[in-house]
């Protein structure tokens, strides 16, 4: 791996992300195995720092460190509370001297995993800074998506939703440009930024021609609190608009594939029965999930890492 | 730094005096005479008097900054009259006017009476300008008359706008009676949102909140109608995008009332700059892009701009490692002004030095009101001297402010100030 720390995908090497996606699927075979566990990253230790609430990538993460054997701490706090005493710094210090190897943290502000890296020495992985990057999601969607195809280079993905607010459409954006795939945004115009197409993507507000486009679906969470800025009208006129639904789903007579990174908010972006229909490949992400973080961890903590590290 | 009483006699040996009030450029001595200018020519040089070497450097009127932040009273752990008066003097600056967004902030009489009783120990001139609205709320005017007999030289909310029209609309109209500007920190709050940086390819690409260019223009050109509507002097402080640039160019064809400054930091950088997070780089109005940098320079060249001001925002090192979201708007800039806008401006774009050296002296102080003869026989010793051509680069060490909160640190810089000379005092930078 070029790289000490996994804190976006922009700009981050194509062969590295290849590899991950290949180290995965020799973790997805570990993880089909009656006993789940390698030696892999026996000794080393690993401080989940989270700071937001999270259920799934959290586990997700604990689950992976520990099919590693690595040990794992986890430490969960809202940032006012860190707002009220130790600072962000003296945390992250803090534990560093505990001699830890890596922090996987997920926090609220835009660049806080780079900031981290400022104070610290360890191995940072971001796990959701802001509204910034999530690139661990990012290959695990890349990974499932490599799992379905058989290839991401001229794969027509769309991305359906709150773009604006998404760091998971983001890293999307990033890794799936670097390994050559097309990518549609989709979603009400006052939820795509302004300069997205700046970003090498094409965006489309008309969700029937998309689908007729795409190979793929990434449909996002949509947030209720988006209607309070005027962003968003009613959760109503957004599944008029936006909804993958079954009955708009059978008005296109193809094969497509159906992504979420959850949470699934069932009803309002996604119908029940999409996300339970045999086209969607969600609960595949979950467990390509525990698969691709292996991968990142044992890459980045026990691989060697190749000349000319940063 | 070394800040000494000036001797009975101090000879200024040697330099090129650039002249921005007569346009004129003299290689010539000085000679100061219990802090007053004696002479100007060939002086001999005496035992008793104190020399100063100006073999290739330029002797000036002192600097004039009619924007900076000192946060006293309410944070002297940012900076203090005194502390900031240092940073000043690093600057070559000897003349500074503080907004009033202290804690509490100056909206009155006798506040400020205490910044002009402060200021009086400082070793630069210090000059308060006075809110506009009590508690810069927004909601009750100040009583300027009694303010400006106090010492106050203009008004201003900075840090935050006067929303309400109308309370802007008084303001103006008030002034008039007193024939002083009234300078609005423009930014429309309902565009900006909780925007920390300028909306473009760049904030897409860091995932941060960002608000557009006519957060800032929108509002100048508003407040460009009002003083037109009003007959009031108007200073738009740090513009920072091409948009406004334009609003004031065409008023000021027609207004002669209206007046612009430009910041070093929107001169010099521009958003791509951000892309590390860097909070330094925080600050109100955003850096914008290349464009907007342009025009600047542009405007700075043209004379769309009536002076170039630091808008010295001190921040505490905690409150600045915070991240980029969360940090507070501003960063200091007295120290680092000259190497960085002699470079933008007269290295980079070919502007004349002497043009620049009016923009740092005689513009700036004219706006204020403040008197222009600094090289008269008599006028008491208020210069600044600085080697043109320096090349450095800046660093931790340079700077005197009590905050540190600078993205020119590792930066290069041409032209460095060697001396400043101000109310009895010279300092050796």
């Amino acid at each position: 791996m070029r790289e000490k720390h996994l804190l976006g995908l922009k700009d981050y090497p194509a062969v590295d992300i290849q590899t991950i996606i290949d180290t995965a699927f020799s973790f997805k075979e570990v993880l089909e195995r009656p006993i789940k566990k390698v030696p892999s990253l026996n000794g080393k230790t690993i401080v989940n720092l989270f700071f937001e609430n999270s259920t799934r990538t959290r586990i997700s993460f604990e689950l992976a460190q520990k099919r590693l054997s690595a040990d794992t701490v986890n430490f969960s706090a809202s940032t006012s509370s860190l707002k009220k005493g130790e600072s962000f710094k003296d945390t992250a210090q803090n534990l560093e001297a505990m001699k830890i190897d890596a922090v996987v943290m997920r926090h609220p502000s835009p660049g806080a995993s780079l900031h981290l890296t400022k104070h610290i020495d360890s191995i940072v992985i971001n796990a959701g800074d802001g509204s910034h990057e999530h690139p661990t999601q990012a290959i695990l969607d890349m990974t499932s998506l490599y799992e379905k195809f058989g290839y991401l280079k001229g794969l027509k993905v769309a991305i359906i939703g709150d773009i604006s607010h998404s760091r998971v459409a983001l890293s999307n954006i990033y890794g799936l440009k670097t390994m050559g795939a097309q990518i549609v945004l989709c979603g009400p115009s006052t939820l795509i930024p302004k300069y997205a197409e700046d970003l090498g993507v094409k965006v489309n507000y008309n969700l029937d021609e998309v689908i007729e486009w795409a190979d793929a679906l990434n449909v996002l969470r949509i947030q209720r609190e988006r209607m309070v800025g005027g962003l968003l009208p009613s959760i109503r006129e957004y599944r008029t608009l936006f909804g993958i639904s079954t009955e708009r789903l059978s008005k296109h007579n193809k094969e497509l594939v159906i992504m979420h990174p959850g949470p699934i908010n069932r009803g309002v972006e996604i119908d029940s029965a999409v996300a339970d229909s045999d086209q969607a490949i969600i609960l595949d992400q979950v467990l390509n999930g525990v698969a691709s973080r292996m991968a990142i961890l044992y890459l980045l903590l026990g691989g060697k890492r190749e000349e000319g590290k940063k | 730094m070394n800040i000494s009483k000036l001797k009975k006699q101090v000879i200024l040996k040697g330099g090129t005096i650039l002249d921005p009030a007569r346009l004129t450029k003299n290689k010539s001595d000085i000679l100061l005479e219990n802090g007053k200018i004696q002479v100007i020519g060939k002086i001999k040089e005496s035992k008793s008097a104190q020399i100063v070497d100006c073999k290739g450097l330029v002797i000036t009127h002192g600097f004039c900054d009619i924007h900076v932040h000192f946060r006293e009273p309410g944070r002297e752990d940012k900076e203090t009259l005194e502390s900031g008066s240092m940073a000043a003097l690093a600057g070559g600056f000897t003349r500074v006017c503080v907004m009033p967004n202290t804690n509490p902030p100056i909206d009155s009489p006798e506040a400020v009476r205490y910044i002009i009783d402060r200021a009086d120990e400082c070793p630069v001139h210090i000059h308060p300008i006075g809110a506009i609205t009590k508690g810069q709320e927004g909601k009750e005017l100040t009583e300027m008359g009694a303010m400006l007999a106090e010492g106050a030289v203009a008004f201003s909310d900075d840090g935050l706008p006067v929303t309400n029209s109308s309370m802007m609309r008084n303001a103006l109209v008030y002034a008039t009676m007193f024939d002083i500007p009234i300078i609005n920190h423009a930014e429309d709050l309902c565009l900006k949102q909780d925007g920390v940086m300028h909306e473009g390819v760049v904030s897409t690409n860091l995932g941060l909140p960002s608000s557009p260019d006519i957060t800032e223009s929108n509002m100048v050109h508003r407040d460009l109608a009002l003083t037109n509507l009003t007959g009031g002097m108007l200073h738009v402080p740090h513009v920072s995008s091409s948009k406004s640039v334009e609003h004031i160019r065409i008023s000021k064809k027609y207004n002669k009332k209206v007046t612009a400054e430009v910041t070093p930091h929107h001169l010099f950088f521009t958003d791509d700059d951000l892309v590390n997070f860097d909070t330094n780089l925080k600050v109100a109005p955003p850096i914008r892009n290349k464009e907007d940098q342009k025009a600047l320079i542009k405007g700075v060249k043209e004379g769309v701009f009536d002076c170039i001001a630091t808008d010295h925002a001190p921040h505490t090192i905690e409150e600045k490692e915070a991240t980029f979201d969360l940090a507070p708007f501003g960063m200091i800039g007295l120290e680092s002004c000259f190497g960085a806008v002699n470079k933008v401006m007269v290295v980079e774009n070919k502007m004349d030095l002497l043009s620049l050296i009016q923009m740092l002296t005689i513009k700036p102080r004219s706006i204020m009101g403040f008197d222009n003869e600094l090289l008269d026989i008599g006028a008491e010793a208020e210069l600044t001297i600085f080697n043109p051509k320096e090349e450095w680069i800046f660093s931790k060490k340079n700077i005197h402010s009590r905050s540190k909160n600078s993205p020119f640190i590792g930066k290069k810089m041409v032209g460095r100030i060697k001396y400043a000379i101000a109310k009895g005092h010279l300092s050796v930078i």
